[in-house]
């Protein structure tokens, strides 16, 4: 009932907004769903709903997912009330053509998260895309367009060979011997009589395929134009959420393999195609010139190290979960934080921006400090999972690799530290002394920071327990 | 071959096909609407033809004679190789497919040389078009006779029929299917038909086969015009074969067969009274789209592991 | 091979060639709603002969592609077209004469690559058609050529759909392990696919006037 309710109230909430355009009604849409979510996510956490219906349960991995999803929402709604209502903002009225949408992108990520038969998995990740889509062409404007315009064909022509893997790992459970469920438990169960070139290419399709919407390079050429085109709250939720969900995507196709015995194949292209990812993105941070963009292919080098630590396994996927974790927090308030400097100086052309730190006294700081973070500098808890992917990897017998790994680390780092701080410094000369930052502007961000923080130092208990059984069906050791 | 059988088959391949031509002019008349001219016209032009003298222009050598005697002595010694009423040819042997199709690009070289060999421009224009279609046209026409003899593992046109399936065979087989409509596409262009060329056009940039035998009068034309209608004939007799199970041999044979011309030869005049003429651009795609629609059958028949 | 369902499969495949080497807009969308004809038929012909499937469902799958592969995603490509004012050829960035060769090796690259990839028989006994799985692979295949080898934005969607109409081919597999609920919610995604590229185009011809995706690369590094 729990998880039927997660899903529906979104939904339900988004077409109410679809069909009824008052702004009041819109906000209370948005923020009433966002809280009813996170008490759904909460209740979830205090027990485990049972599975509903034929097509809904939740698993570990889905509930990691599922809350970060719900937490990043919260964060985006409060902070989207204030960017779209704003006075400065370009089109304030237009809240209609933005609140269903990203209910309703709620809803179908939830549905990601929430669902363990890989059918309705892929028919939720579609919906994924189309309900974001018109989210990231919200300013209607030729770049947006194009922007919106890749995203969806690179997106659905990727995701469409998702649905043929799918269907191959279903032809494949029926050659070995069993009646095709498409169920996460049914694959496992028939995984290790599944022929292997089947399977094999079951999981390179699905690669590809949600690999595409993850952003794993060399297929992420869409996200960077999408992610900054976007409204900022989206672009928060777009890195935060969506790219995690598509990899959860990845991720229950690599289950399959695990439970086949055969996941060496898995773990080797997750691997290539993480370093690929990690390696690319950091050329294009290399002098990048747009903040927002900067971000884009900072996610697109996270996703590639979540990779990695999921193709290392043992305690390196306990460090790709906290990951994801941390990457999600510290990006949605980088995404935020751009948003608020947009603000401030019309643009984000980093060669614009200066003197944030006294322009901007909440913000400014604010983003010195998740540059740090999301370069994996202690105590930020980014350190922490990059840490330890490391670590297992030498520790794992593969010290080169984590050699590598660390080395394309900091050149990441520099790179956007070397485009973000120069920016903070300085006196922001002409245009005056400080901006008033309200607080839905400044709040969201803060949390989040604060999160990345805590998290750094102290993993509750709790979440620790659920990052090592997750860490540890994905064939990895808790930590 | 029996005596008579063979009788039967020169009748046949002698006397029929100016009539299958007389049936596709007739039908695309009624498709424009007109009454068009009788079954039986071209009969009659072939007489007239016949009677008059030859005149040859100045200058032309004995390649120009040759082309029009050439080009039907091809398509009869073809016509002698293919099965019409019977499941046998009289010339037929275990290679005869590979004969057709070198005695086609035979008549179409003597034809090109004679236009060649008159010095006009125009028939020159022609003759290089005819080149180029003919160099689209033959990879088709190879791989579809590929298509219908690999089943019978033979290169003899009477021991693909016999091998093929019982009753129609495409049913059972769709691949006949996707043969005939190649067949029926090489049909088109090896007659110079709409859409790929119009046998009824005189403007001299848009001709292309019609061009090339301007020069040709008296006898010399008969023979070019009953050449065609003779090679008409002889292909959709294929296709006949291909689509129709017809009774090995006899009356009931030839019957079969001229139904099946007649059903062809109404369906080219459907073809060419509703089909605007493809420019001329255009028409090496159309062929090689049919070429590929052969080769993926062929690739089909290999890839069943049953070629 | 045998029987109706490879016939359909065979069709499927000349619709597939006919659609890489059509050069008018029109033409291409039309084959595209010939061959949703094709795949709506084709559950049926696979399995009410055997009536080892649930005829429902059967029904529901056939209709369901019909409505949304043959008439409507047709008909508002079509619309999205006329309205974005795009010229009535295709716009080839590979000359069409070259695609038909290439969609022909595609095709038996994707016959070879079924035979090499062979899979044991279904459990329900037997293979069900010879040309299932090559006839969707040579679907995918060319779905992909015609979204790399055509500027319009409509002939990407046509090559998206034929990209979603091989998979559906190789769902045929699967029918019964699918709930039908979830297959409705595959042609569902694709319809609204569809539909939201649909409007993308539109605002596509009023930003730029045409169609042409050569106009969406401002964006780059």
């Amino acid at each position: 009932m729990v998880l039927a309710l997660l899903v529906l109230v979104p939904a339900a909430l988004g077409l109410l907004a679809l069909v009824w355009r008052q702004v009041r009604v819109q906000l209370a849409a948005l923020l009433g769903a966002a809280a009813l979510h996170l008490v759904l996510t909460a209740a979830a956490w205090v027990s485990r709903p049972p599975a509903f219906g034929a097509y809904l349960a939740l698993d570990d991995v889905g509930l990691l997912f599922l809350s970060i999803t719900s937490v990043l929402f919260a964060a985006v709604a409060v902070y989207a009330v204030g960017y779209l209502t704003a006075p400065t903002h370009d089109e304030p009225a237009r809240l209609h053509r933005f609140v269903p949408f990203l209910l309703l992108f709620l809803a179908a990520m939830t549905l990601v998260t929430a669902t363990q038969h890989l059918a309705v998995l892929w028919v939720a990740i579609e919906m994924t895309t189309l309900t974001s889509a018109p989210l990231v062409y919200f300013y209607r404007r030729g770049p947006a367009l194009e922007a919106a315009w890749k995203y969806l064909m690179i997106c659905s022509v990727g995701i469409a060979l998702a649905l043929l893997g799918t269907f191959f790992l279903g032809a494949a459970e029926a050659a070995a011997g069993a009646a095709p469920t498409l169920t996460l438990s049914g694959l496992m169960r028939a995984a290790p009589a599944m022929p292997r070139p089947w399977l094999r290419a079951a999981f390179v399709l699905a690669l590809v395929g949600y690999g595409t919407k993850m952003g794993l390079a060399p297929l992420h050429t869409w996200l960077p134009d999408a992610h900054s085109q976007a409204p900022s709250p989206v672009s928060a939720l777009l890195s935060g959420a969506l790219l995690n969900c598509a990899f959860l995507g990845v991720l229950r196709f690599f289950q399959v393999c695990l439970a086949s015995g055969d996941a060496g194949f898995a773990r080797t292209l997750l691997l290539l195609l993480g370093f690929v990812s990690i390696a690319v993105a950091t050329a294009f941070l290399l002098g990048q010139r747009d903040v927002k963009r900067l971000l884009a292919y900072s996610s697109v080098e996270n996703m590639g190290i979540m990779a990695v630590g999921v193709g290392l396994g043992g305690a390196a996927a306990y460090g790709a979960m906290l990951q994801a974790v941390g990457h999600s927090l510290a990006k949605a308030g980088l995404f935020f934080l751009a948003g608020n400097v947009l603000r401030a100086y019309g643009s984000t052309a980093a060669g614009e921006i200066r003197g944030a730190l006294r322009r901007l006294p909440v913000s400014g700081p604010l983003l010195l400090a998740l540059v740090l973070a999301i370069g994996g500098l202690p105590p930020f808890s980014l350190f922490m999972s990059e840490y330890t992917i490391v670590q297992a990897a030498v520790g794992g017998g593969h010290p080169w690799l984590g050699a590598l790994l660390a080395a394309l680390l900091a050149v990441a780092f520099l790179a956007m530290a070397a485009v973000l701080l120069p920016g903070l410094q300085g006196r922001g000369e002409r245009r005056g002394g400080a901006v008033r930052e309200g607080f839905l502007a400044a709040a969201p961000p803060l949390a989040l920071a604060a999160g990345v923080l805590v998290l750094g130092v102290w993993v509750p208990p709790a979440l620790s327990r659920l990052l090592g059984s997750v860490a540890t069906s994905l064939g990895g050791a808790g930590s | 071959m029996s005596a008579p059988a063979v009788a039967l088959h020169l009748v046949l391949l002698l006397l029929a096909p100016p009539l299958v031509l007389g049936i596709a002019v007739k039908v695309k008349a009624w498709l424009a609407g007109r009454r068009g001219a009788p079954l039986l016209q071209p009969y009659h032009d072939l007489r007239k033809l016949l009677g008059k003298g030859t005149v040859r222009g100045e200058g032309t050598t004995w390649v120009f004679a040759a082309g029009p005697l050439v080009g039907l002595a091809a398509v009869l010694v073809a016509g002698l190789l293919v099965p019409l009423a019977g499941g046998a040819a009289p010339l037929g042997f275990a290679g005869d497919v590979i004969a057709f199709a070198a005695l086609l690009s035979l008549g179409r070289f003597f034809t090109m040389a004679a236009a060649l060999d008159t010095g006009s421009s125009f028939e020159g224009m022609g003759a290089s078009r005819e080149a180029a279609f003919g160099a689209f046209t033959e990879p088709g026409l190879f791989l579809v006779l590929a298509l219908i003899c690999l089943p019978a593992r033979s290169a003899g046109l009477a021991q693909a029929w016999a091998a093929r399936p019982a009753g129609v065979a495409w049913l059972a087989h769709p691949l006949y299917l996707l043969a005939a409509v190649v067949l029926f596409v090489v049909l088109l262009a090896e007659n110079a038909r709409i859409p790929i060329d119009d046998p009824a056009t005189h403007l001299e940039l848009t001709m292309v086969h019609e061009v090339m035998v301007l020069d040709h009068g008296g006898p010399d034309l008969a023979f070019v015009l009953y050449g065609e209608a003779v090679k008409l004939f002889v292909i959709a007799a294929l296709l006949v074969h291909l689509l129709l199970p017809v009774p090995p041999g006899g009356w009931a044979g030839a019957v079969a067969l001229l139904a099946g011309e007649a059903a062809v030869a109404g369906l080219v005049g459907v073809v060419e009274g509703s089909v605007a003429r493809l420019r001329l651009p255009r028409v090496p795609g159309f062929l090689i789209g049919a070429a590929a629609l052969a080769a993926v059958g062929v690739a089909v028949l290999f890839a069943r592991g049953r070629p | 091979m045998t029987g109706a369902p490879d016939v359909l499969l065979l069709l499927v495949l000349v619709t597939d060639l006919f659609i890489v080497a059509s050069g008018r807009l029109k033409a291409c969308v039309r084959a595209t709603a010939a061959q949703g004809v094709l795949l709506a038929a084709l559950p049926l012909a696979l399995w009410v002969p055997r009536g080892d499937a649930n005829l429902a469902h059967v029904v529901v799958i056939g209709v369901g592609a019909l409505v949304v592969k043959a008439i409507v995603i047709p008909s508002r490509l079509l619309r999205s077209a006329r309205e974005a004012g795009a010229r009535r050829e295709v716009a080839p960035y590979v000359s069409l004469h070259v695609s038909v060769l290439m969609g022909a090796l595609l095709v038996m690259l994707s016959l070879w690559l079924a035979r090499a990839l062979a899979l044991a028989p279904a459990a329900g006994g037997g293979e069900r058609a010879a040309l299932l799985v090559p006839a969707s692979f040579a679907t995918v295949l060319l779905g992909f050529l015609m979204l790399v080898a055509r500027r319009y934005a409509v002939t990407q969607v046509v090559g998206y759909l034929m990209l979603d109409n091989g998979v559906f081919i190789f769902g045929q597999r699967l029918v019964g392990a699918v709930p039908v609920l979830v297959e409705l919610g595959i042609l569902l995604d694709l319809l609204a696919a569809v539909f939201v590229m649909g409007i993308a185009m539109h605002h596509i011809g009023r930003e730029f006037d045409h169609i042409d995706t050569r106009a969406l690369s401002t964006l780059r590094d």
